[in-house]
């Protein structure tokens, strides 16, 4: 059992649903992966499978990871990933593809968000900033740090810094649709990171 | 494929293609589906086409009339099942695209020509 898949944002569109209402997806084009390891807690000390994903020349490879790949029995490919779970009913070099999605699915998506630089507290914690006229020249710093008590400034206080770029889980999705012929899923709402971005979707948790 | 491409193969199934040709200037009827009380019925809006903004499934069409002497705009989804048909009851002649003047204009100043 492997409970996910590895993919690349395509971008969003909408379609209508059979009541009428407007249903907006975001498309994935996902797998197909290959299995390249299975961990297990006595070797590696944790369950996972390792999957590999987009076929490449065999030079964009580095030589370790050539030889991991030619281990396992699969071609070049770009990106590995893991998953964590056991691989029961699994076996190395064995092809996935979205067939193991079905529409209805809950599903959550795991992406690297757009990075934004480094951007200023309103940006980055909505902060409010001052006003733009009355002859007030500040208008988005965030001012004062703290009270003049403690001398510092606390750990962990908000302030402008580097935004984005971060991993993001988007919970409570669905699968709208699996089209297994062009490995492409389409999955309800939205998604993190840009069009072209790396993302891996999760099977939720049942509970 | 293309990003682009992918996403139109995508939205296509869901394209409706019972559409007439509707341009700006023109007058439609809009075939508006309503459910009131668990009940469906047909709700005509019938205007003149101000705008028509493209983008495949996202296709929308602006239409404006005038009633009661207030002005109604409403945008409608070219592509939503929620719309029966539309019905083009009158071509205009116009020389743009999107003719949001109208709407600083009443009476004789509003009316469009005729195409023919």
């Amino acid at each position: 059992m492997i409970n996910g898949i590895v993919g690349r944002k395509v971008g969003m569109t909408h379609l209508y649903t059979e009541a009428g209402t407007s249903q907006p997806v975001t498309v994935i084009q996902a797998g197909p992966v290959f299995v390249t390891q299975i961990k297990t807690v006595d070797k590696d000390g944790y369950d996972a499978v390792q999957v590999g994903f987009e076929e490449t020349k065999g030079k964009k490879v580095t030589f370790p990871e050539a030889g991991h790949l030619k281990k396992a029995g699969v071609g070049p490919l770009k990106v590995l990933r893991e998953f964590r779970g056991s691989g029961n009913g699994i076996e190395v070099g064995q092809k996935i593809t979205v067939d193991i999605f079905e529409p209805g699915e809950d599903i959550k998506v795991v992406g690297t968000s757009k990075g934004r630089g480094f951007a200023g507290a309103v940006k980055r914690h909505h902060f409010r900033g001052q006003h733009m006229t009355h002859g007030y020249m500040t208008h988005r710093r965030p001012l004062a740090s703290g009270a003049t008590g403690p001398q510092r400034v606390f750990k962990g206080k908000r302030g402008p810094g580097h935004m984005g770029d971060e991993t993001v889980t988007q919970v409570g999705l669905k699968i709208v649709q699996v089209d297994a012929e062009r490995n492409l899923l389409l999955v309800s709402g939205s998604v993190p990171g840009a069009p072209g971005g790396l993302v891996k979707i999760l099977k939720a948790e049942k509970n | 494929m293309r990003k682009s491409a992918i996403l139109e193969s995508v939205a296509q199934p869901h394209l409706r293609d019972d559409l007439p040709e509707i341009n700006p200037g023109d007058t439609v009827k809009v075939h508006v589906r309503v459910r009131e009380g668990g009940k469906e019925r047909i709700q005509i809006f019938e205007g003149t086409v101000l705008a028509k903004k493209h983008g495949g499934i996202a296709e929308t069409i602006t239409v404006r009339k005038v009633s009661h002497d207030v002005g109604v705009e409403r945008t409608f989804p070219l592509h939503s099942p929620m719309i029966a048909k539309f019905e083009v009851t009158r071509r205009g002649r116009v020389r743009r695209a999107k003719l949001y003047y109208l709407r600083g204009k009443v009476g004789k100043a509003a009316r469009i020509k005729e195409a023919r």
